[in-house]
């Protein structure tokens, strides 16, 4: 079996595999594992209103997705989508709600701030890495926690101590009374225009520029890349910086389109954590990101509508999820297993 | 409130919180020292916390006095039971460690809330009626200053994290065992050509966080919290990582970090009552551990070095 196949497969085996063990979970816990499913699929596309639901949460996972994806093909692990996206959609409720502009100047800057935001919370691991070597991982988890810790101050500081912010502008606002009213007053907004139009920039950024080309040197060979002219450290700063901003704008995906404020948190909101799961299994391609993310956010906002049609708690989509990021991340074994059953059969020839 | 009255009310609420952090620290200090990075202390120490919440409120009647420190024992073996997922994608599959470690974080997180659910029919379990409860030492108590500081009003809990410490730096740092831990994380091919079962210790020492991190867990669920729901542990096992690295690897380096978090985090909630605290901002406090690992990982308090061969899987007869 060629590699390209297998590349193929593992996704494939892993989100089967990891089905299989919720329909399992659910089964022991008594619960029917058929009705879940129907509830699920339900929950996905039962209704205009579902499906309106489902392309909202699908649109801050593609972003969620391409921040790690993209950090990733740099060799680089940005577990702080979580702090960046925090930050970012911050900043774009805060733009969107104390300015008042015309829609063609507020809408941008608003997303232009959360991008502008995102890059520079992960500016912070980004300089730390390229110029004193710290990991970045750990980095980002502290820079996840600090921005948890620190948003309700901020919210109280822009609000006179309220717990959340005044709706944005309709000026800042990327809701729509068509998709509303085709979607059965779903919060289906126009993010998902910008989400495609991320995909695409990314990959035109790694496949199209010289740029590109070097981040993806670096990430698969730092020395090689050193010893070829390229500038290593810009690159680790500057995809971390690109991978922050994708983050930041996944933030202005809430903020202006499915709350359009910001509110308090008491614990980070899990769409980052959820976007290591997407880029996993979209092998870090934007195209395969993209559909990850269709994966994991219909299942996420299906899960919804599972409590109330089988009375399945909504845990079991996390769970499942869970499970195919194992699966997908111990693919060496689901190869070897491949590789075993490719042979046999060639013997049995 | 003079400077003697501050310290005997901050000191012991600082112990109190570092508790659960030095538990889990150490766990980590086990895993990494092997060369296995646990990002996934937090969702073991979920499954802890909720292991022995939902234990307590089941066998309260039958254990009594009891019932928080079977409780612990509970949520060791669930923790272990976490742990050990972990150890089978990481050494055995050749998982990324990083995204494993996320992964059991994620389903920590989600098995405790459905399993909370599916007994109790809500995301939030009712408050436990047997915690672990504070005490004076006899004697020790009564000795001037130390006394007060450390052992009256005291739980428990605590001194068994001060003997866990203890315990691991001896394991560490005085057996053979700790040294062939080490050495698999430091030169894990070096150590297989010395006849050490790489394999074999890596799992042991994954196996000994998730039963520290378990544990952690469960105290913070059963001397803090009081109950169990999906924000009962938020963060505690992240600030458990930072301590284990802001402590340089070594458990007594954890264990002083651990207690520094638990100083600032205890600022955090007892701050408002002491003079001059009272006017650093809140958010100074909460941020403070987090900021600090920042600040301690670029190198400005000493240099910090990971185990070489730290989150790297080994493979046989590969160079």
């Amino acid at each position: 079996m060629s590699s390209r196949t297998q590349n193929f497969l593992v996704p494939i085996i892993s989100i089967i595999l990891g089905l299989i063990f919720g329909a399992i979970v659910m089964a022991v816990s008594g619960y029917s594992p058929v009705d879940g499913y129907i509830a699920l699929w339900n929950g996905i596309f039962g209704s205009s209103y579902n499906f309106g639901e489902t392309v909202r949460t699908i649109i801050p996972y593609v972003f969620a997705g391409l921040a790690v994806a993209f950090a990733f093909r740099t060799g680089l692990f940005n577990i702080g989508v979580e702090g960046q996206l925090i930050m970012g959609w911050f900043a774009a409720a805060y733009v969107g709600f104390a300015f008042e502009l015309p829609m063609i100047i507020h809408l941008p800057l608003a997303i232009l701030a959360a991008a502008l935001v995102g890059a520079l919370w992960a500016f912070i691991p980004g300089i730390l890495k390229a110029r004193l070597g710290v990991h970045e991982v750990i980095v980002t988890i502290m820079m996840n926690y600090i921005a948890l810790r620190s948003i309700n101050p901020l919210i109280a500081a822009v609000t006179d101590g309220a717990e959340r912010t005044p709706k944005v502008h309709e000026s800042a606002s990327l809701r729509s009374d068509f998709l509303q009213s085709i979607t059965d007053y779903s919060r289906m907004h126009w993010g998902f225009i910008i989400a495609i139009i991320g995909v695409i920039v990314m990959w035109f950024i790694l496949e199209k520029t010289t740029r590109g080309y070097e981040l993806k040197a670096v990430g698969f060979n730092k020395n090689a890349s050193e010893y070829a002219g390229m500038n290593v450290k810009k690159n680790i700063v500057l995809s971390m910086v690109i991978s922050g901003a994708f983050a930041g704008l996944a933030g202005a995906m809430e903020a202006l389109g499915t709350f359009n404020n910001i509110a308090a948190m008491s614990s980070l909101p899990g769409i980052g954590f959820d976007g290591i799961a997407v880029a996993l299994l979209g092998a870090n391609q934007p195209v395969g990101v993209f559909f990850a993310a269709i994966l994991f956010g219909s299942l996420k906002n299906g899960g919804i509508n599972m409590p109330n049609e089988a009375g399945v708690p909504n845990e079991i989509v996390s769970i499942v999820i869970a499970l195919i990021i194992l699966f997908a991340a111990s693919g060496y074994v689901i190869r070897l297993v491949l590789d075993r059953m490719g042979k046999s059969k060639k013997e049995v020839k | 409130m003079s400077f003697l009255d501050v310290l005997y009310f901050i000191i012991p609420s600082a112990i109190f919180y570092a508790a659960p952090i030095i538990m889990t620290a150490i766990g980590g200090v086990f895993t990494e020292r092997s060369g296995v990075v646990n990002i996934g202390l937090e969702g073991i120490m979920i499954v802890g916390a909720a292991s022995s919440i939902i234990f307590n409120l089941t066998f309260v009647d039958m254990f009594g006095t009891l019932t928080p420190w079977v409780g612990l024992i509970v949520a060791m073996a669930f923790g272990m039971l976490m742990a050990s997922i972990l150890a089978v994608a990481a050494v055995s599959f050749r998982a990324d460690q990083t995204v494993s470690g996320v992964a059991i974080n994620m389903l920590g997180l989600a098995a405790a809330v459905f399993i909370v659910k599916l007994i109790y029919d809500k995301g939030q379990t009712d408050s436990i009626s047997q915690r672990f409860s504070r005490f004076d030492v006899p004697f020790l108590s009564d000795i001037p200053f130390i006394g007060p500081l450390f052992f009256e009003d005291a739980y428990a809990t605590t001194f068994v994290a001060f003997a866990v410490v203890f315990i691991a730096w001896f394991v560490l740092y005085k057996t053979p065992f700790g040294l062939r831990i080490r050495a698999v994380g430091e030169h894990p091919m070096a150590a297989d050509t010395m006849g050490i079962n790489v394999a074999k210790t890596r799992y042991i020492a994954v196996l000994i966080s998730g039963a520290l991190g378990g544990i952690g867990g469960a105290i913070f669920a059963q001397a803090i919290a009081g109950n169990f729901s999906a924000s009962t542990i938020s963060g505690q096992g992240f600030m458990a990582l930072a301590a284990m690295i802001f402590g340089k690897w070594h458990p007594l380096g954890a264990f002083g970090a651990a207690l520094f978090f638990g100083l600032a985090q205890s600022l955090s909630v007892v701050g408002n009552a002491i003079p001059y605290v009272r006017d650093i901002p809140p958010v100074i406090l909460a941020i403070l551990p987090y900021a600090l690992t920042i600040i301690a990982l670029a190198g400005f308090i000493g240099k910090a070095n990971a185990p070489k061969a730290s989150g790297v899987p080994y493979i046989k007869g590969k160079r």
